[in-house]
């Protein structure tokens, strides 16, 4: 039976990855970087819906509300900060996003101080299945994670914003000659990310009702570990390397002996992937034109 | 010691289905001016790749002096003795004109100079410095680039761009030279003044040239023999005037 | 351009006299028994520790132009291996320079080896993917510290090392900074630095010109870690224990903005801010309390993204054109118009019609005008 919880604890924790990776993953396969601040993004949902919650008390405004923040903040860091770097040389984008993940730390640390304060959304308790018991609201996180990701599939796959995506992500140049206004999919696509990383931040909160100013930071870069893994830019490579990534964790830190060491083994399953299959397990294998 | 230096045997690459080139069969002797030529998409550059090692080509061998190099990597292709340029061209920008050409005569044995001496900077670096850029500077005379030496290549117009990259594959000191489309982009007096400076290099570093053009006054100008491309398989090849007049090289070009 | 030359020249040697004159007078206060006080002393060791982690890492970021995230991990082996090597030596040889030197030693090559670990994935894997595997290095180095052995290594509580005195850790300091300088300048001007910013600017050609990616790329990562590394055992000797938390994403971020802030590929300006945010730390750490202190956090950022988007956004080409540092100069120095300077688009744009009629067929003449232009002005063109 403890293998089952910790399968479906696994499952859970692997899902709020899965959501944050395909933030990762759609911004890489669209816009063609690797929004550093995406994580940091997770941690200004997280204290826009304790702020909220303590205004209202009402989680599902504290809830509307982050998204709403985070959704704004995620196309403003795109316009003012991305936008003027689109074309230039990677490395100068890369470290862009860096200084936005650094800048958005600093801002929540000054105004938000540098303990990590309590969010909690009451006791949800507990549901049982014979000699099987787990807490309802992993499986809150479970079932939503389930609904989200489908939802996100059928709106890229049948929806012409979600092809115009698709377009983008496979050749930009060509996309714009279609008379499709690339910069408004790449501002659609931040602002999607930025609402998963919204629900993401709430999961988690849900899971570990603490919340401080690098609450996205260690998330951000797991779930990036995992948005490579599956092989970035492919949404279905997030979902599966998010849940695989949550699974690993929640069984290795099951085991005493191997359990200090979580952190290096999932940065050490990224690494070996990488260097077996650089273009990660689902992903697709591009050429590079000479 | 073969009678070639370039052969290539059934040489073929597909990707994911699609038959790039196949059935490839290069025949080059030694200081032939060969031409490769062929409507867009016909596979050329793709076969240059495959020479030098950017592809491995999925069936086939290649040659160079009777030495099989297939699969070999890119660098080591280049020691054996085949530099290229490029299509799209590939400079080191952000590095001076003579720079440019010193990197292409870094492995040459002459300039070893090894990791010790450089950092400690013994006689010997200076030496090997010095010669290095005398033998730019030599290279660059030919080009009539030597004035522009301590210049910016990018800062260089497209058609000195061009040449400079012919001069620093010529700086690697190879036996067999691939331009891809060296004169795309340049004038009319441009082009009869390039043809002139590959007869040139061709005789004073007794070289073997292979060369993929649009402009067919330049090839027929040029070229000993040419092989015609059309959807990755051989059209027509032999000598240039044959080739480029038979029927099916005439209907694949203008269509019909 | 005999004039540009000895600029390049120039430049090089003004970082050895600068490190080279702040080294010999600081050496000779302490020979005549002058003390700097206390708290310059261990400004001045942080300078040094910085100055040389920015040195190196400038080699992997602005020379051959990979992003490393891990140059901290590199520091974080160099304290610990070092340093557990001084505290061993300390009992046999006392805690003196042979003790300093053999730690250094150990401390950087054991970091190299690493580097060339970590320089493995970098023949594989470029830019973003690159990044975060130096990343992951540097998380997984820290963990392991961390954890492993903690008979050994101490585990939370962190490793106790030997603690050099302050009078004179800083000259050391500066020394080794000078050692950095020689290496990593003489490297770069040299036909190995050239192969590898071959590399940075155009890594296909660099291949087709068989230049030996593998050797180069490794050469870099390894020397900009064994630097690191030794940049590790400095540290552990000011620190009377090191704590792997230290050595974590933040600090390798923390020596990025300094590499870029410098200017990427600049080992002057590498140096000049280490010098400026080192000494900004410790002053505003002293004046800054609590959370404020982060102020300077928020401050590093908003300058690191503001300078890469003006030095790298292609809208702003033409403003960096215009208001140029080196074109105001130019400016002040020389009022006539430079000959041998033509920008692409002077080529003749008033010949191009600006109107087109229907079912007219246009050809556009936009040959440079060679009479006026003069891109080789001490030889008239062959051109038309």
């Amino acid at each position: 039976m403890d293998i089952l919880t910790t399968l479906i604890n696994g499952l859970s924790q692997g899902g709020v990855y899965a959501m944050i990776a395909i933030g990762y993953t759609m911004v890489y396969g669209i816009a063609k970087m690797l929004n550093f601040a995406h994580g940091d993004i997770i941690m200004v949902g997280g204290y826009t819906l304790l702020i909220f919650l303590n205004m209202t008390g009402n989680p599902l405004i504290a809830i509307a509300a982050a998204i709403v923040l985070c959704i704004v903040l995620g196309v403003v860091i795109e316009k003012v900060a991305y936008k003027p770097l689109r074309g230039a040389s990677p490395l100068a984008v890369l470290i862009t996003a860096i200084g936005v993940s650094y800048l958005l730390q600093s801002i929540a640390q000054i105004t938000q101080g540098s303990n990590a304060k309590m969010v909690t959304f009451g006791d949800m308790g507990v549901l049982k299945f014979g000699e099987l018991v787990i807490q309802t609201k992993t499986v809150v996180t479970l079932i939503s994670t389930i609904v989200i990701m489908v939802a996100l599939s059928i709106f890229i796959k049948y929806s012409k914003t979600g092809r115009a995506m698709i377009a983008t992500s496979e050749d930009r140049a060509a996309t714009q000659l279609m008379g499709i206004n690339v910069n408004k999919i790449i501002t659609i696509t931040f602002a999607i990310g930025s609402a998963l990383a919204a629900l993401a931040g709430f999961f988690s909160l849900l899971e570990t009702p603490q919340i401080s100013s690098t609450f996205g930071a260690m998330p951000g870069i797991k779930a990036f570990t995992a948005a490579v893994i599956g092989g970035i830019g492919s949404i279905p490579g997030a979902m599966f390397g998010g849940i695989l990534l949550g699974l690993i964790e929640c069984f290795t830190a099951k085991v005493p002996a191997i359990a200090p060491y979580t952190g290096a083994i999932e940065f050490g399953i990224l690494i070996i992937i990488l260097l077996v299959k650089p273009s990660g397990i689902l992903g697709k294998k591009r050429r590079e034109k000479v | 010691m073969s009678e070639y230096v370039l052969e290539t045997q059934n040489l073929g690459i597909s990707f994911g289905g699609l038959k790039a080139v196949q059935g490839l069969d290069l025949k080059i002797k030694k200081n032939q001016i060969y031409g490769m030529v062929g409507p867009n998409g016909a596979g050329k550059t793709t076969v240059f790749n495959m020479l030098t090692g950017v592809y491995h080509p999925t069936t086939g061998k290649v040659f160079l002096c009777g030495e099989d190099i297939t699969g070999k990597s890119q660098e080591t292709i280049n020691h054996k003795g085949i530099a290229r340029t490029f299509q799209n061209i590939r400079l080191f920008n952000n590095m001076t004109v003579v720079r440019n050409v010193m990197v292409g005569l870094h492995n040459q044995k002459e300039y070893n100079s090894g990791f010790i001496t450089s950092v400690l900077r013994l006689p010997k670096h200076f030496r090997v410095e010095k010669q290095m850029r005398e033998k730019a500077k030599e290279i660059l005379r030919i080009f009539d680039l030597e004035a522009e030496r301590n210049n910016l290549s990018c800062n260089l117009p497209y058609g000195k761009q061009r040449k400079l990259e012919i001069a620093r594959a010529l700086a690697t000191n190879p036996k067999l030279l691939l331009l891809d489309e060296p004169a795309a982009g340049m004038n009319p007096n441009e082009t009869a003044e390039l043809m002139e400076t590959i007869r040139l290099i061709r005789d004073k570093f007794d070289i073997t040239v292979l060369l993929i053009e649009h402009d067919m006054k330049f090839v027929s100008g040029l070229c000993d023999e040419v092989t015609v491309l059309n959807f990755g398989t051989v059209l027509a090849k032999g000598k240039t005037a044959d080739a480029l007049n038979d029927p099916e090289v005439i209907k694949a070009y203008i269509g019909g | 351009m005999i004039k540009q030359l000895k600029n390049v020249k120039w430049k090089h040697f003004v970082n050895y006299i600068v490190v080279g004159a702040a080294l010999i007078v600081f050496a000779i206060l302490r020979l005549v028994g002058e003390d700097v006080p206390r708290s310059t002393q261990f400004l001045l060791q942080n300078i040094s520790i910085a100055m040389i982690l920015a040195v190196s890492l400038n080699l992997v970021v602005g020379f051959l132009g990979e992003l490393s995230l891990g140059h901290a991990g590199f520091m974080c082996v160099g304290a610990y291996l070092g340093g557990k090597i001084a505290s061993l030596l300390e009992a046999t040889l006392g805690n003196g320079p042979l003790t300093l030197l053999l730690s250094l030693v150990v401390g950087g090559l054991c970091a190299a080896v690493c580097g060339v670990i970590i320089g493995l994935p970098a023949l594989r894997l470029k830019g973003d993917y690159l990044a975060i595997v130096t990343l992951a290095f540097g998380e997984i180095v820290k963990v392991i510290f961390q954890n492993a052995a903690p008979k050994v290594f101490g585990g939370t509580l962190g490793l106790p090392t030997p603690k050099y005195s302050r009078h004179e850790l800083y000259i050391y300091g500066f020394a080794l900074v000078l050692i950095t300088l020689f290496v990593i300048q003489n490297l770069m001007r040299s036909r190995h630095g050239r192969a590898i910013t071959a590399i940075r600017d155009n890594e296909i050609a660099a291949r087709a010109t068989g230049i030996n990616i593998t050797k180069y790329k490794l050469m870099a990562f390894t020397i900009s870690a064994f630097f690191a590394g030794i940049a590790g055992v400095l540290f552990s000797y000011t620190q009377s224990s090191v704590q792997a938390v230290k050595f974590g994403y933040n600090y390798s971020i923390e020596i990025l903005v300094m590499v870029v802030l410098g200017g990427m590929g600049n080992i002057t300006g590498s140096l000049i801010s280490a010098t400026l945010i080192t000494y900004l730390n410790t002053v505003l750490a002293t004046k800054l309390e609590g959370d404020s202190a982060v102020l300077k956090d928020m401050v590093y950022a908003i300058i690191l993204i503001t300078i890469i988007i003006y030095r790298n956004a292609p809208g702003l080409k033409g403003f960096r054109e215009k208001y140029n540092f080196k074109n105001l100069i130019s400016k002040i120095h020389t009022k006539h118009h430079d000959p041998a300077y033509v920008k692409d688009d002077e080529a003749a744009w008033d010949r191009v019609p600006t109107k087109i009629h229907m079912d007219e067929i246009l050809s556009v003449d936009v040959s440079v005008d060679v009479s006026k232009s003069t891109l080789t002005p001490d030889k008239p063109s062959k051109e038309d």
